[in-house]
């Protein structure tokens, strides 16, 4: 464990859920070849993760981590490339590249860290913050109903659909772990209190539940577990799988067992174009 | 009129506000975002009767108000640094539909690596956009240059948008005492948005229309006329804002500073000035040009006065990587004509908002004094 910290001094508040975060991804992160993990992070709060463990990442620009990611897995596909984002980042300006990462069903995995505010910029809302939410850009509050992220990733074509509560760090780094081992496309929405700009301690306390009895594999019963809870104030929210399918993932099926960053001089135009047509 | 010590946020979104816009749309980015909470608030107080539109990115924001700004709309927004590079596509839309709306931009530095202080790179790399750019040394200058904008940008002959550059964190995170203009004056000062040309149910019309080569080079012809005519209004419009409120700023596009006998030029343009002017007071036949207005380029008036200098030290606070700083190639430019010209060389500072003080102008001026000319020299670089 304490071989992936680092020297650098963590600066989210206390209180921050993003804690809960980083205590599970370590946890799993130890039990694998670390020289084979990269992280990818966005702009915002989660993205000092990047700073607190000793593995390869890569700070991108705003809303764009799910598509550096994919190249990255593209670039080198024996690497296991973990994304983290944030909910402005990855349901806000970088929403399509969230969308199109679930279409390609390529194989990496997405972390948000969904805190339903910007922290960051102190307080303003984002697209899962709930509609009447009064932030610093919304003082009357919000007039706009939020996206279940789940939802979208479920229509998008994710292979692997689950939900977190930062605060259940069992479950966290249990489901971590499976989607990490998924072959395609694993998304994680991981709820998070921002415990200064947002706290939802006591809200996701009272009304979060572990699924059970729930086959992640039947798509009917994924989509109303999914629907069950809208990001509104209404009712509990089901935490875990909701969903996971096998699927051949886009980097199977255009790399065709290349791996490009190992590839030799040989490589031309004409074998390109055989394995292609 | 009154004054008040506030961030310059504040001040310039209390700036925005008498300037009456319609909608106002944004995307929180550091250090930008201040001035449109303070505008949420407004809104929401029913201080200011606008829409406010929480948007998902800088470039739906920019995209929303071209369209509100086509419907005859009064429009802002305020960015920095990754928020304007977002921008930079529907920079030239805006320019070329002829949408003269006014933004403000926090200047921030572009990653990576990432750094969220002050220089000059985010909105230098806008400066072919085909937007106006400002750049004020003060918060009471951003405050009046955000009125002023409005005025040159919504001229029938100009028509092109605005940009108010304001140092990030140096001007929008400082409390300044500074002198918010009346309502009413500033009712007087700047009429209602009345646009030729508006989408209109009645009139219906086509706003960024197929251009075809026959037909394209014209309208990007008519962008520089309009840039052209933009000078005079300018200059105009600094003087009738000194008639009403009080204050100029040299002739509008340039500010000299004891440049009577001076034999070394120092050309900056921001809150640098600032200390630059410190620097200056204590030097002999030392001066300051500043550049206020960076697009259109004065060029007539940087001819004018650094003619007669026999060195002319450039300070650019953003690089053009493989060759020099973007404002030195543009003094450079504008001095080819001229018969008998300077010794120019040229000094990078405060990228990433490195801190340059009152010291290091003395230095800056030592060196340029020992240049044979054309050196590019980062100053103050770690050893």
């Amino acid at each position: 464990m304490n071989k992936l910290s680092t020297y650098a001094e963590i600066t989210w508040c206390p209180g921050c859920g993003n804690f809960g975060i980083l205590n599970a991804v370590k946890k799993v992160f130890s039990e694998l070849d670390t020289k084979k993990l990269v992280m990818v992070t966005g702009i915002g709060c989660h993205g000092k993760i990047a700073d607190y463990i000793n593995v390869n990442s890569f700070y991108t620009i705003h809303g764009r981590t799910p598509a550096t990611a994919t190249g990255i897995k593209l670039g080198n596909p024996e690497l296991t490339v973990v994304g983290f984002a944030g909910d402005g980042d990855a349901y806000g300006e970088g929403l399509e590249h969230l969308l199109f990462a679930a279409k390609r069903n390529i194989d990496i995995t997405m972390v948000i860290h969904n805190n339903r505010v910007y922290g960051l910029t102190t307080g303003q809302f984002t697209p899962t913050s709930p509609a009447g939410f009064k932030g610093k850009s919304t003082p009357r509050g919000s007039p706009e109903e939020p996206f279940n992220p789940l939802l979208l990733a479920f229509c998008a074509g994710a292979t692997f659909i689950a939900r977190c509560y930062s605060a259940k760090s069992k479950n966290l780094a249990s489901v971590l772990r499976e989607a990490i081992n998924h072959r395609g496309f694993s998304f994680v929405d991981v709820l998070q209190p921002c415990y200064t700009f947002f706290n939802t301690y006591d809200f996701y306390n009272e009304r979060v539940y572990e699924l059970e009895d729930h086959n992640p594999s039947d798509r009917e019963e994924a989509e109303k577990r999914i629907k069950e809870w809208n990001y509104d104030s209404d009712g509990r929210i089901p935490i875990g799988i909701f969903y996971r399918e096998s699927k051949p993932t886009f980097d199977e099926l255009v790399l065709k067992g290349l791996n490009p960053s190992k590839r030799e001089a040989r490589f031309n135009v004409k074998c390109f174009l055989d394995r292609m047509i | 009129m009154k004054y008040v010590v506030q961030e310059g946020s504040h001040s310039v979104a209390e700036a925005v506000s008498l300037c009456r816009p319609g909608v106002i749309a944004a995307f929180p980015i550091t250090p930008q975002t201040h001035i449109v909470e303070k505008l949420a608030e407004f809104v929401a107080n029913g201080d200011l009767d606008a829409e406010f539109v929480n948007v998902e990115s800088e470039h739906s924001a920019l995209s929303l108000i071209a369209g509100a700004e086509a419907c005859g709309i009064r429009t802002f927004t305020a960015t920095s640094s990754q928020g304007l590079a977002l921008m930079h596509e529907v920079l030239h839309a805006t320019s070329g539909m002829r949408l003269p709306t006014v933004m403000v931009v926090a200047n921030r530095a572009l990653s990576a690596p990432l750094n969220i202080w002050n220089d000059h790179s985010d909105s230098m790399a806008q400066r072919d956009t085909s937007w106006l750019q400002f750049y004020a040394e003060s918060v009471q200058e951003a405050v009046d240059l955000t009125i002023q904008s409005y005025r040159v940008a919504e001229s029938k002959d100009v028509m092109l948008p605005a940009m108010v550059c304001m140092d990030g964190y140096v001007l929008t995170h400082t409390y300044e005492s500074v002198l918010i203009p009346d309502q009413a004056m500033v009712d007087e000062f700047l009429p209602p948005f009345e646009p030729e040309y508006r989408l209109d149910p009645e009139e219906p019309m086509t706003f960024g229309v197929y251009a075809l080569p026959s037909d394209y080079m014209e309208f990007k012809w008519e962008q520089q006329k309009a840039m052209e005519n933009a000078k005079r209004h300018i200059m105009r419009i600094n003087r009738e804002y000194r008639k009403m409120f009080g204050r100029a700023y040299g002739n509008g596009m340039v500010e000299l500073y004891n440049m009577d006998d001076a034999e070394v030029a120092i050309v900056a343009m921001g809150s640098i000035c600032g200390t630059i002017k410190e620097a200056v007071d204590e030097m002999k036949d030392v001066g300051l040009v500043r550049i206020r207005t960076y697009r259109p380029f004065p060029v007539e008036e940087l001819r004018d006065v650094l003619r007669d200098v026999e060195i002319v030290a450039v300070v650019d606070r953003a690089f053009s990587y493989g060759y020099e700083g973007p404002v030195f190639s543009e003094i450079k430019s504008a001095l080819y004509v001229l018969r008998n010209r300077p010794i120019v060389c040229n000094f990078i500072v405060g990228l990433g908002g490195r801190d340059t003080r009152v010291e290091d102008v003395f230095r800056l001026v030592k060196r340029a004094k020992e240049s044979a000319g054309g050196e590019v020299i980062w100053l103050n670089l770690k050893a």
